[in-house]
């Protein structure tokens, strides 16, 4: 098997994996500190409570994060050396401040938070818990200035020898790419997190189970979760329109738009053919693309063909093609379930935090609950427009893919590994999804006592 | 001195840091089954958790030394970072699994109360314990060896190349080290039978250890290059080594457990300093046909060390500090009663 798609493989597949437990640690970690400073000044038990137990699930979905995290910092190395020589005078920087700026940070205060509720102050203890939540939320941004800078170099020069340097930290840390990057990304953790405490309330609401403590939790999360599906949409749309200028191939490819057209008809179903670049069925809405891009329904989108052509000038011949189907089905599948998340937190503020009605239907209350998985398909959807847009880039019109992989590591070492992270990772998430499951379902007054569901019986 | 000789040095002491701190963290963890047993009126189960208990604070923050260090390598040394962790493929990728199953054991183990779950989670803290320092302990016992390097910069030899005796030899000696770091460790943090039980392996631990250390270290003299080192260096640190380690079997005897745990903290700070003064001025010693990496042809350029360095002389005081608060929080023994333990 060829060494390149096994290494692609196993970054998309470790990628998105760790990317299931990052959100949620985002938005989780702010939630959990608003509850303990709501204990800390108003003093009223029901906010400890609401701490503990939404706190007990946040540590578990954390642990998953970090270790997953781990191999991420070793896998550029390990199977992406070449890229490692190329870019580590610029991305190695952002990457090792992360560690030194957030992740210690992290660990430390999250231990503190942990084991310290008799050892220290209420103030402090709940310091903690902000420390770890700031920390997490930095620790997104410079990496997320990595990622940028794959996505659009900037703050660098190639040298005569074909490396690569960086010549300005401040032009690095200012990318436009990341501060559109960014808030899209902490506002898809808190509403990760609004729908996980919104449905794991739902649950409890329709079985009338503690109706005051999960009422006060799916307030909070309602109305955190109106302002980040709204924001998280609204960032997104911004970055839209930005990409089209900036990574036109991306926004062609994932649009199905083959040929440049102005104004430029928006596709709703297509049916791509890769080998003749063209859509052998496409339904399509007049001028409707254009409208997205400029807010106008006039304005030329570029399409892929001419993007080809473009690269194949500045760049030499070769293939410069994301594969489209997997694009058009990633960017239609996040939007989707931003428009249908937007609907369902304003339903949820409008009719059930406002009206004060939490006594809905068990339809309604179900869907809630179903819904938890809805962020996690849309933040998955994200990353593989992110990054398989990318193609055939790895650091955007500086090096390729296949320029990129580790050239001592064979196919054979690469399967090793990547069936050893199959096993490990799929026996992990059967675990962590029983355990969130288990204290989700459980409730507060397993989470009152500490370390075990139950006081341990001595024998 | 410049940029590229500083940052080699922080690096050491990023290891430095981790051996020390998650030494002791690896060392509790190998000796889970073998002090978690019942007795003086507590069950297994609430010896574990003891133990447990007194790492669970820290083992975390601990192991973000290691995570530095290699984030460290991959700014300021790009090119040994690529070369080695490409090289050392295998050793490193069980590394990783090393490092998941006994982070996430730590987190979960508590989680049910099912005997098998526990039992489950004590082998992936027990095995993840005793291969993450095995597993470093080789690597670095090969990056002082020298292994081959092409005249592309890049790792020529197989996976058994890596499995070389002294190699193996270093990783144990590592592994032994760290449990006994760990025992001492124990035996400061809990009280009454878990101490005392301790209290009884430590001599033995420390006699295994001090046969392993001077084997090892004699073995560094014949399959590295120190010997060919200039300067006194190279022969005091191994010296200062092994009389930290012989110290720390003095106040062992005296019974001054403080003393004895800063004196084989001083063992492994001792033996990465000896690691990197081997090493200096190359970040990977190449037996051929290539060149060496050194500090100079593996580095960054000026302007990146000029960041970092500013980034790192700021922030590394101050973790330093958060963190040693954070030992100050939890400075007292750990009981062995079940309902007082977190974990």
């Amino acid at each position: 098997m060829d060494p390149l798609i096994l290494a692609r493989f196993q970054f998309a597949s470790t990628t998105v994996y760790h990317f299931f437990f990052v959100p949620l640690t985002l938005g989780l970690s702010v939630l959990v500190a608003v509850m303990e400073t709501l204990y800390v000044a108003t003093g009223q038990e029901v906010y400890k409570r609401m701490t503990r137990f939404w706190g007990k699930l946040f540590l578990i979905n954390f642990a998953m994060g970090v270790v997953t995290g781990i191999v991420q910092e070793f896998q550029f190395g390990m199977n992406w050396s070449e890229y490692s020589r190329f870019v580590g005078d610029v991305i190695g920087a952002p990457l090792a401040i992360e560690i030194l700026l957030a992740f210690f940070i992290e660990s430390i205060f999250l231990g503190v938070w942990i084991f310290g509720w008799d050892k220290l102050s209420k103030g402090m203890h709940a310091a903690a818990i902000w420390l770890v939540a700031i920390a997490s939320t930095l620790s997104a941004y410079w990496i997320l200035v990595a990622n940028s800078f794959m996505q659009e170099p900037v703050g660098y020069a190639v040298l005569p020898d074909g490396g690569l340097v960086m010549t300005n930290f401040f032009t690095l840390l200012t990318n436009p790419h990341v501060w559109h990057q960014f808030p899209h990304v902490v506002l898809a953790g808190f509403t990760t997190a609004a729908f996980f405490v919104m449905g794991i309330s739902a649950y409890h609401l329709l079985r009338k189970n503690e109706p005051d403590f999960f009422q006060r939790s799916f307030k909070m999360a309602a109305i955190v979760g109106v302002a980040a599906t709204i924001g998280v949409g609204l960032v997104g749309h911004a970055q839209g329109q930005y990409l089209v200028e900036v990574q036109p191939m991306k926004i062609a490819a994932s649009e199905g738009l083959w040929d440049s057209e102005d104004p430029a008809a928006f596709s709703v179903l297509i049916i791509p053919d890769m080998t003749n670049r063209r859509n052998t069925l496409d339904i399509r809405i007049p001028g409707m693309l254009s409208f997205i891009m400029y807010n106008k329904f006039t304005g030329e989108v570029k399409g892929i063909n001419e993007m080809q052509t473009e690269y194949e000038t500045t760049h030499g011949p070769g293939n410069y093609i994301p594969p489209v189907p997997i694009l058009f089905i990633a960017l239609r599948t996040m939007v989707g379930i931003g428009f249908l998340i937007i609907f369902m937190t304003l339903y949820a503020l409008i009719f059930m935090v406002i009206r004060r009605r939490y006594d809905q239907g068990a339809i309604i209350l179900k869907a809630f609950t179903l819904a938890i998985a809805l962020p996690y398909i849309a933040n998955t959807g994200g990353w593989m427009l992110t990054e398989v847009g990318r193609f055939p880039w790895t650091v955007y019109g500086l090096i390729r893919l296949d320029e990129s992989v580790s050239p001592v590591v064979s196919a054979g070492m690469l399967l090793t590994s990547l069936v050893g992270y199959v096993v490990v990772y799929g026996l992990l998430i059967v675990t962590t999804v029983y355990l969130l499951g288990k204290y989700a379902r459980a409730g507060p007054a397993a989470a009152d006592v500490s370390g075990v569901l139950q006081p341990e019986k001595e024998d | 001195m410049n940029l590229n000789i500083l940052w080699f040095i922080l690096i050491a002491v990023l290891y430095i840091g981790f051996f020390i701190l998650e030494g002791f963290d690896f060392g509790v963890g190998i000796l889970l089954p073998f002090m978690g047993k019942a007795g003086g009126g507590a069950s297994a189960d609430t010896m574990r958790r003891t133990m447990i208990n007194t790492i669970g604070p820290h083992w975390d923050g601990n192991e973000v030394w290691l995570l530095a260090a290699g984030g460290a390598t991959f700014a300021a040394f790009p090119l040994w970072y690529a070369t080695m962790f490409s090289g050392f493929y295998l050793p490193f990728f069980l590394l990783l699994v090393a490092l998941i199953i006994r982070g996430i054991a730590f987190e979960f183990r508590s989680k049910d109360d099912n005997p098998k779950w526990r039992a489950l989670w004590d082998g992936c803290m027990f095995l993840g314990s005793l291969f993450a320092p095995f597993l470093l302990g080789v690597a670095f016992s090969n990056l002082v060896r020298g292994v081959p390097i092409d005249d592309q910069m890049l790792y020529a030899g197989g996976f058994l190349y890596l499995l070389n005796p002294y190699a193996l030899l270093g990783g144990v000696t590592v592994v032994m080290v760290c449990v006994l770091h760990g025992a001492i460790f124990l035996s400061m943090k809990t009280t009454e039978v878990l101490r005392e039980r301790v209290h009884k392996i430590i001599p033995g631990l420390w006699v295994v250890s001090v046969v392993l250390a001077v084997i090892f270290l004699i073995a560094t003299f014949f399959s590295t290059g120190i010997s060919d080192k200039p300067g006194i260096l190279a022969w005091v640190v191994p010296i200062a080594c092994a009389l930290a380690l012989l110290a720390a079997g003095y106040f062992i005897r005296r019974k001054r457990e403080g003393w004895a745990f800063g004196m084989t903290a001083l063992t492994l700070a001792l033996v990465v300093v000896m690691f990197f003064v081997i090493l200096y001025p190359n970040v990977m010693i190449s037996t051929g046909p290539g060149p060496s990496l050194t500090i100079y042809n593996a580095s960054s350029a000026p302007y990146t060390l000029k960041v970092l360095t500013t980034v790192a002389v700021i922030l590394l005081p101050i973790v330093m500090a958060y963190q040693a608060w954070t030992y100050w929080v939890f400075r007292k023994r750990i009981e062995t009663k079940a309902d007082t333990l977190i974990y």
